[in-house]
């Protein structure tokens, strides 16, 4: 006999994931298409992209922070990456790409971590500045890789590797290595402090600033990763191809359930909440609803995570 | 004449925390048109029992009846419309409101729509602030008030609500001295219209000037209530201490080394100054003062958390730049901060993670962190400290008091530092955990750690130390040692400092 | 006399720095523009303010409470869509109209009800409205734009009294009214004391709860206000209208020197901001700058209006 306490634990504390599972069974039997190995392949390496990203923003959540700019960064550096292949070759494209992700989470990170500005709204500056450098760069026009067919470059966003597609690849070894830079490095450490207490970092001799500036130089980095896979993938760009991104992301991290408020959260989660929202709107169009269903469900899905989660929180205080 | 009528009694109030009594059948008074003083030592109760009149926390038993009534205090608002007031430490304005809406927050009259009758809010607000003698009027923001005229504000309400009973709170911990005074008379004017008054206070010299009854308590029992005419500041000072010194506490028995650290004339701005001192190895220096004279930023200061705007600092007889909080850990100079939650402890982190976290570079190996080290330190000073936790994954939020208090030890011990500073070692816990952390420093000081104890707790302070150093109003003005180091001696040191510059 | 004159205005341009600013913005497009001052132009800023501009008051109103709200541009998309597509149903101009102001309105309470009840962080909940109100409008137009019917709707903002147009009146009310709302209501001085500091204001006996649902459904209320008037102007409803909206009027409010912590901020503040943000916008566009220019700079003026604050607050926090 197992507790009826201990099984009520169990379902408050594994709600979200039981519900998913549940979801994903009822889609499986209305779409038989949607439980093969295709599909779900395909699936991830959509959700590679917001993926990649949120890996890096997850840093700067977990320091208690925000990243705004991340979907302007994506357009930034995608139209750079598509163009400049065309200019200096795939290889110069993709370093002018990472320089230029290091160098927004540079800014970012000096502006936040220290000259302590508002991170919502440094951010916001931020996007509102990367949006103007976008079409500065590309005057607006769409932008095309010229010799698309040929070019190893397409190896990032089209490739296979063991039957296995390249952009699952880099979320999933991206995921692997940012884990353990997380949860077994002393920057990680340092990460999981700052965002839980930042007075106490500092009396511990632990350096806040420097690690707020590298978490949103992580996330920089890790919008040019995305970059590089997306202008791959489509071999184009224009001035909107990463709007509202930041808002996927924020919606997989928070659905993952990594507080905003700082100091928890974990990798394998995120990669978790941003795989569910793939699969769920996936799974609606599948089943056959219009693609804007999609935002529906993620309304719903997010507040009554967080609620569940917040519940369980509590009652785990309480006990 | 046959009985004195009391405005609000408590009779038999007990209160628990985990691991804690707090407050232990405690009868307390209050006459109208009196002032009743409510001293103790930190801890000993009274900001627990100010809470319970207050409404913000519910008793666990005993009675409270006020103006014959029995009474239950439930909330604060609930004790506003009772007509008991409390006037905060840390004052509760809404800096952006004005004087008036302030005054009567949470009360403003209105019309029918909602729309504040500015007009009478100002009118009656002007009532109470002249009968006080402010000379700012009604519609000035309070955000553009000095401290003083903040509190004067939150003391108009006293008039406005037409209170019965006003429990000040440490009320002069930010004001200058003829600021007191004005508070005093305001005092006195509240008194003259028969308003009982509560008046808790650190500081003996206003206590006598002010107080008509006094009330002592410790470890959460009345020790008793005497008439100030008929008692003296010795007689409160050994109600308030108690017991015998020395029973309770173990001086460290240990050979006095070679000096660690000097202090020549450090400065900051607005907090202290010319403060110069040294300690040898081997020694517990005591620094003793009440809360806000500038001890724990001499600390924070020396340790590297504050930026010190001149002076000296020698390290082990070489004189050295002001270190970072990283520089001074890595020499060896060790702060265990005042506030265990605030600045001590990551809450939501695990113990162990929380010992390791000053000395991340230490536990790991090319920046990955070294679990099985990390563990056995946890182990190690689990042990030696008999930290009552689950394991080393617990999250540190999840424990008592004094067991939080031990994992800021371990922290800071396990970096086997030559000077630790002890900013209130065992403020908030319980009393066995006390005497295992006082033992703890007479035992790191026979091992030759120079250690530096922080309290505004008397007894401790002259328990555990070599020397005790005074400090007041941000300047240490006093040194004492062996003979010397007696409470009357510490408590003259303390208040006599503000007669001598006045 | 004239020394407290002196020090009043320096303190009341210490807490009202846009002014300032705006004054010197305008100056200089004044000179780098002929067509800049003049009447014509400077009506057609205040009429391209308004939309924006009434979004922020409601932004104001809910940060000054310490919260914020990203789903106005989403609310305001609803408003748009059934003003119009309730009209090209059948039903009467003001009906579909007060239906639209309606549902504004409940956008918000739900907003508002769901933070109270819940206790997440309304930064959560609204993420979640934009994401899943902009659905609700695709569900109802199907991801269409709709087209109004009847053209004596798309006259309206038309009526001009001098040179304001009817949507600037309309916009300049709002911030008149909701100014005395926020000094001379007792729920519009709460929020100052709550936005402050909550628990204190709840301690005091203000339904802390309560509030803070009646400020999400006034701010539900005003974007589909700001939807109707733009539903009146362009006459079709884009289901994407208003989209990043929410970050422009978030700009807009802090420009103005609202904190986003709360308890501190005006109308005033926010009418300053929303200018500087039109004129900024309408300056540049009269000096032919290609439009990367004006996203350029807008960030760079958002950076240098929170270093401006930093600065203030610092010098008033000296004072004391």
């Amino acid at each position: 006999m197992i507790g009826e306490k201990a099984l009520k634990g169990f379902f408050k504390r594994n709600g979200l994931l039981l519900a998913f599972a549940f979801f994903l069974a009822v889609t499986a039997l209305n779409a038989p298409a949607f439980l093969t190995v295709g599909n779900i392949l395909d699936v991830l390496r959509q959700v590679s992209i917001v993926g990649t990203i949120a890996i890096g923003v997850t840093f700067v959540v977990i320091t208690g922070r925000f990243d705004l700019s991340v979907g302007s960064g994506l357009t930034l550096l995608t139209v750079i990456v598509v163009d400049q292949n065309n200019i200096v070759g795939p290889l110069g494209a993709i370093i002018m790409a990472i320089f230029g992700g290091l160098m927004v989470g540079v800014w970012n990170g000096l502006l936040i971590g220290y000259l302590k500005f508002n991170a919502l709204i440094v951010t916001l500056a931020m996007l509102s500045l990367l949006q103007g450098l976008t079409l500065w760069y590309s005057g607006g026009a769409n932008v095309n890789v010229h010799n698309a067919q040929t070019t190893w470059y397409a190896f990032f966003g089209r490739g296979d590797l063991f039957g296995v597609p390249v952009p699952v690849w880099i979320l999933l070894v991206g995921g692997a290595i940012a884990s353990f830079a997380l949860m077994k490095t002393r920057f990680g450490r340092s990460v999981f402090s700052v965002g839980g207490n930042e007075t106490t970092s500092k009396f511990s001799g632990i350096n806040a600033p420097k690690i707020v500036l590298f978490a949103y130089i992580i996330s920089g980095f890790a919008t040019a990763c995305a970059a590089i896979i997306m202008g791959s993938r489509v071999m184009g760009a224009q001035s909107t191809i990463g709007q509202g991104y930041e808002l996927n992301v924020l919606a997989g991290i928070i659905l993952g359930g990594t507080s905003l408020l700082g100091g928890s959260g974990s990798i394998w989660r995120t990669i978790v909440g941003v795989a569910m929202l793939g699969f769920i709107q996936n799974a609606l169009l599948l089943m056959g609803f219009p693609y804007y269903i999609q935002w529906l469900v993620t309304w719903v899905v997010i507040i009554l995570a967080v609620w569940i989660d917040l519940a369980a929180k509590r009652g785990k205080i309480l006990t | 004449m046959s009985e004195v009528k009391n405005v609000l009694s408590l009779h038999g109030i007990s209160k628990f925390f985990p691991g804690v009594k707090a407050l232990d059948n405690v009868s307390f008074d209050i006459r109208p048109g009196e002032v009743h003083a409510l001293v103790g030592e930190n801890g000993a109760g009274k900001s627990t029992l100010m809470k319970i009149l207050a409404g913000l926390y519910n008793p666990d038993q005993g009675n409270i009846i006020h103006q014959d009534k029995h009474v239950k205090i439930r909330n604060p608002l609930e004790a506003r419309t009772r007509g008991i007031l409390l006037i905060h430490q840390e004052l509760s304005l809404s800096p952006e409101l004005s004087v008036a809406e302030n005054i009567y927050l949470g009360a403003w009259p209105t019309n029918f729509f909602g729309v504040l009758k500015k007009r009478k809010l100002n009118k009656d607000s002007l009532i109470a602030l002249s009968a006080m003698g402010c000379d700012f009027g009604p519609k000035v923001r309070v955000g553009s008030l000095s401290i003083a005229k903040r509190q004067m504000v939150e003391i108009a309400r006293a008039q406005a609500f037409n209170a019965n009973v006003v429990i000040f709170d440490e009320p002069t911990a930010s004001l200058t001295d003829t600021e007191k005074e004005q508070l005093f008379n305001t005092i006195r004017e509240l008194k003259a219209r028969d308003v009982g008054i509560v008046y808790i206070s650190h500081k003996m010299d206003e206590i006598f000037e002010i107080a008509d009854r006094i009330t002592v308590l410790r470890d959460g029992t009345v020790q008793g209530t005497v008439h100030t005419k008929d008692t003296n500041i010795n007689l409160i000072t050994k109600m308030m201490i108690g017991r015998e010194l020395n029973t309770f506490f173990t001086r460290a028995n240990s050979e006095i080394g070679s000096e660690v650290l000097r202090v020549e004339k450090l400065c900051r701005k607005g907090e202290f100054e010319n403060v110069s001192f040294s300690i040898k190895s081997g020694e517990v220096l005591g620094l003793y003062g009440l809360i806000g004279a500038g001890r724990s930023e001499v600390a924070e200061t020396i340790f590297g958390v504050r930026k010190a705007d001149s002076g000296k600092i020698a390290w082990m007889e070489k004189e050295i730049n002001f270190p970072t909080p990283r520089q001074a850990i890595d020499m060896g100079l060790c702060l265990a901060p005042e506030s265990r939650k605030e600045q001590g402890l990551v809450l939501n982190m695990s113990g162990k993670n929380n010992v390791t976290l000053p000395h991340l570079v230490k536990y790991s190996n090319y920046t990955v962190m070294d679990w099985r080290r990390e563990l056995a330190t946890f182990e190690k000073y689990r042990e030696v400290l008999d930290i009552k936790t689950t394991g080393a994954d617990q999250e540190v939020v999840q424990l008592s008091g004094g067991n939080q208090q031990k994992f800021v030890l371990a922290k800071w011990l396990c970096n086997e530092p030559d000077l630790l500073i002890l900013d209130e070692p065992t403020r908030g816990i319980d009393v066995g955990s006390k005497s295992a952390i006082h033992a703890l420093i007479a035992g790191l000081a026979e091992q030759g750690l120079a250690v530096i104890v922080i309290s505004s707790e008397m007894p401790e302070v002259l328990g555990v130390s070599h020397r005790i150093l005074t400090m007041s109003e941000g300047r240490l003005n006093g040194e004492f040692s062996g003979m010397e180091m007696t409470e009357s001696n510490l408590i003259n040191a303390v208040s006599q400092h503000l007669e001598q510059t006045a | 006399m004239k020394q407290t004159l002196v020090k009043i205005t320096t303190e009341w341009l210490m807490r009202n720095h846009i002014w300032a600013f705006l004054f010197l913005v305008v100056i200089f497009f004044t000179f780098a523009s002929p067509y800049f001052l003049s009447i014509n132009n400077l009506s057609n800023v205040l009429t391209q303010s308004a939309f924006i501009g009434i979004l922020a008051i409601g932004m104001t109103l809910v940060m000054i409470n310490g919260e914020i709200d990203l789903s106005v541009g989403a609310i305001l998309a609803v408003s748009v869509a059934l003003s119009i597509g309730l009209q090209n149903s059948g039903l009467g101009i003001w009906t579909s109209v007060m239906l639209a102001l309606f549902s504004g309105a409940m956008l918000g309470f739900l907003n508002g009800s769901l933070i109270a009840l819940s206790g997440i962080n309304s930064f959560i909940i609204t993420l979640g409205g934009l994401i899943g109100i902009r659905g609700l409008v695709f569900v109802y137009t199907g991801g269409d734009a709709l087209i109004v019917k009847d053209f004596s709707y798309t006259e309206y903002p038309e009526i001009y009294l001098g040179p304001f147009s009817i949507t600037a009146i309309i916009f300049l009310s709002l911030i008149a009214f909701f100014q005395w709302f926020l000094t001379s209501t007792k729920h519009g001085r709460e929020a100052y004391a709550i936005g402050d500091n909550a628990e204190a204001a709840y301690d005091a006996g203000i339904l802390v709860k309560r509030h803070v649902v009646i400020n999400f459904t006034i701010c539900g209320f005003l974007a589909a206000i700001s939807g109707i008037l733009l539903s009146m102007r362009l006459g079709t409803a884009e289901p994407q209208a208003g989209r990043i909206w929410e970050l422009w009027t978030i700009i807009a409010v802090v420009l103005g020197g609202t904190r986003l912590t709360g308890g501190y901020g005006s109308m005033l503040k926010t009418l300053g901001g929303v200018l500087t943000l039109a004129v900024v916008q309408n300056g540049l566009r009269l000096m032919n700058t290609p439009n990367y220019v004006e996203l350029i700079v807008m960030g760079a003026v958002l950076i240098l209006a929170l270093g401006l604050d930093r600065l203030f607050t610092s010098k008033t926090r000296e004072n004391v």
